[in-house]
């Protein structure tokens, strides 16, 4: 990680009187994925539009690669990718030709697009029906097109936006795996959606966006922490017999902040990670360890949480 | 720009919509030589000495069937080749694809615009070049160096005025979100500006200087140059009045009136002009097309820059 691909500062946007952004700051590094949830209405499709230059901000600043997209939109349009929700393609052209306006528009080489076109149908899966017309791909096809649309480019930083809308299982699961790809390949990659599972198994970082205002951002067992335990870790250790003894002396341990009995096992609430700490005093006290587990977050109590 | 005019001139020769509206021009075209050539024989005296020209402006009753073809057939070529060319690429969802590569925005504009004209223009030389060569198969008779400067001209006019059409319809569909709405809206205007705008200039005349059966020449002939100036308000007639003044060198002023003064004075039409002269002539119906075609680019093109990217 390190250079700053995206770094906005109380960046708002308002359409005629309605705040659809406001006082947005992002910090986005190179190499994350990082998923920008919220509901519908957000502003995240605004705060997108802003980025690539393709909507003039009310107020704040936007730097993007070190290019202000307000001012210098070409340079930023040359390095990002942006794949819209509602993606289409010229639909009496064939998935091949559609990619070859692409190349043209960012005055690719012919050679070089021909070859890039060619890899790039084959690694989103569309070799077979590059030469059909677009009108005869499926939606899940077009979406895969999208992506290899954005890759032609070769850009540093793709906006995927809401990629996996009304696609079957499969077609998500591409989706997922090209995304994947696409950071693996360095691309920093911003994924909107609302598809918290997805975004939880790809993303290394997230934001949560509600009523033009980041209401959280962070990474996901941080934020769940932050967001649903008030910060603290909660252990759930498993022990052959729970006695007060035991209890009492785990409460005494630094750190802990409460100590829960629910039968057959004990909810520990701490400040950090003290595992191995816990564990070493309930095998000291020769009781027997069966199991433990650290409390991990799914994002969706975690959206739920943030914006109730 | 290039590209985008390059694939848009692709797209264009490519749909049916051309294809439609090719064969439509070419029957026309060939049915107007036909005409022609039926009443050629009346129609050429001893003295006529732009007898090629003739197969364009021959007259069948009540205007000259080519030329009364042409200017109906130049708007819808140009509303056709127009009407779509933005909304289309925003309801498709290709618009905010094609704004996120490195172009200029004004070059998705202005690659559009060119490409409907270079189609428009080569339908335009195309019809003219069939009629002139079927005329020329079947009357014999070659075109003298003016009657090729004077169809040159009239090329070059049709395709101006074309030019204003499809910038009108482009104007539309940068302004309205359904391709159906800007092309509705685009052919009414034409029937306005075609049917209505001369209806309007005569009511407006008739009221002004009412006629009955005692009024003087001096009277008509006002009568009818309030029409001929209320009724410029339409291109069409702007165009009506450039292209039967380029194909037909007899008139001598636009003013009918005047032509009739000037026949009933002297006893007989006057000699043609030259084509300088009629050129002269025609020259401020050609800037005033050439004005409004700048005026409808213009506001599509700040509109179009203008026009936020929203999210939906």
């Amino acid at each position: 990680m390190g250079q700053v691909v995206i770094e906005t500062k109380d960046l708002s946007k308002t359409y005629d009187g309605f705040t659809a952004v406001d006082k947005l700051n992002l910090h986005i590094e190179e190499g994350e994925i990082f998923g920008f949830l919220g509901p519908n209405g957000a502003g995240k499709t605004t705060t997108i539009l802003m980025l690539l230059g393709l909507t003039e901000p009310s107020s704040g600043t936007i730097q993007v690669c070190g290019y202000n997209p307000d001012r210098e939109p070409l340079e930023v349009k040359r390095i990002v990718g942006y794949l819209p929700e509602k993606v289409g393609f010229y639909e009496d052209l064939t998935a091949r030709q559609n990619l070859e306006y692409t190349a043209e528009l960012n005055n690719l080489p012919r050679g070089e697009a021909q070859e890039r076109i060619s890899n790039l149908l084959s690694t989103v899966g569309l070799s077979q029906v590059s030469d059909q017309e677009v009108r005869k791909l499926s939606r899940g096809m077009k979406q895969r097109l999208g992506i290899a649309d954005i890759w032609v480019k070769d850009p540093k930083l793709v906006f995927l936006d809401e990629p996996t809308s009304g696609i079957d299982p499969e077609g998500i699961e591409d989706i997922l795996n090209l995304t994947a790809n696409m950071a693996k390949r360095g691309m920093t990659v911003v994924f909107c959606s609302h598809q918290l599972h997805q975004v939880q198994r790809i993303c290394t970082r997230v934001g949560i966006l509600a009523k033009g205002h980041l209401v959280a951002e962070g990474q996901i067992d941080g934020l769940g922490r932050q967001a649903i335990a008030g910060g603290r870790y909660r252990i759930e250790a498993q022990v052959g017999q729970v006695h007060q003894e035991l209890i009492d002396a785990i409460k005494r341990m630094g750190g802990v902040t409460e100590v829960q009995d629910s039968g057959d096992s004990l909810l520990i609430s701490c400040n950090k990670d003290l595992r191995k700490q816990i564990s070493k005093l309930i095998v000291e006290s020769d009781n027997s360890l069966l199991g433990m587990r650290i409390e991990e977050y799914s994002l969706e109590a975690i959206y739920k949480k943030v914006l109730s | 720009m290039y590209a985008i005019f390059r694939k848009e001139l692709a797209d264009h020769l490519e749909s049916k919509r051309f294809a439609i509206l090719f064969i439509l021009a070419t029957l026309a075209a060939v049915f107007a030589v036909l005409l022609a050539v039926q009443n050629i024989r009346g129609a050429v005296t001893s003295s006529s000495e732009f007898v090629f020209l003739k197969i364009f402006t021959i007259s069948s009753e009540p205007l000259p069937f080519f030329l009364f073809f042409i200017s109906i057939f130049i708007p819808i070529i140009g509303i056709a080749l127009g009407f779509d060319a933005v909304n289309s690429e925003r309801t498709s969802g290709n618009l905010s694809r094609l704004l996120s590569q490195p172009i200029y925005r004004d070059s998705i504009i202005n690659g559009k615009f060119l490409a409907s004209l270079a189609v428009l223009s080569f339908m335009v030389v195309s019809v003219i070049a069939i009629v002139g060569g079927l005329g020329l198969r079947i009357i014999g008779v070659p075109p003298n160096s003016e009657e090729v400067l004077r169809l040159v001209a009239f090329a070059l006019t049709s395709i101006i005025y074309g030019g204003f059409w499809v910038a009108l319809a482009i104007l539309f569909s940068v302004s309205f979100d359904r391709a159906a709405t800007s092309m509705l809206v685009s052919l009414a205007l034409w029937i306005f500006f075609f049917l209505f705008a001369s209806m309007i200039a005569e009511a407006i005349a008739n009221a002004r200087v009412p006629l009955d059966q005692n009024s003087s020449l001096e009277m008509f002939a006002r009568n009818i140059e309030i029409q001929r100036m209320v009724s410029r308000i339409s291109p069409c007639n702007l165009y009506g009045e450039a292209i039967v003044a380029l194909l037909t060198p007899e008139i001598a002023s636009l003013n009918p009136a005047l032509m009739m003064i000037s026949v009933t004075v002297a006893g007989k039409m006057l000699t043609p002009l030259n084509f300088g002269q009629s050129l002269l002539l025609i020259w401020p119906q050609v800037v005033s097309i050439v004005a409004l075609a700048a005026i409808c680019f213009a506001i599509s093109y700040i509109r179009f820059i203008k026009q936020e990217i929203r999210a939906i």
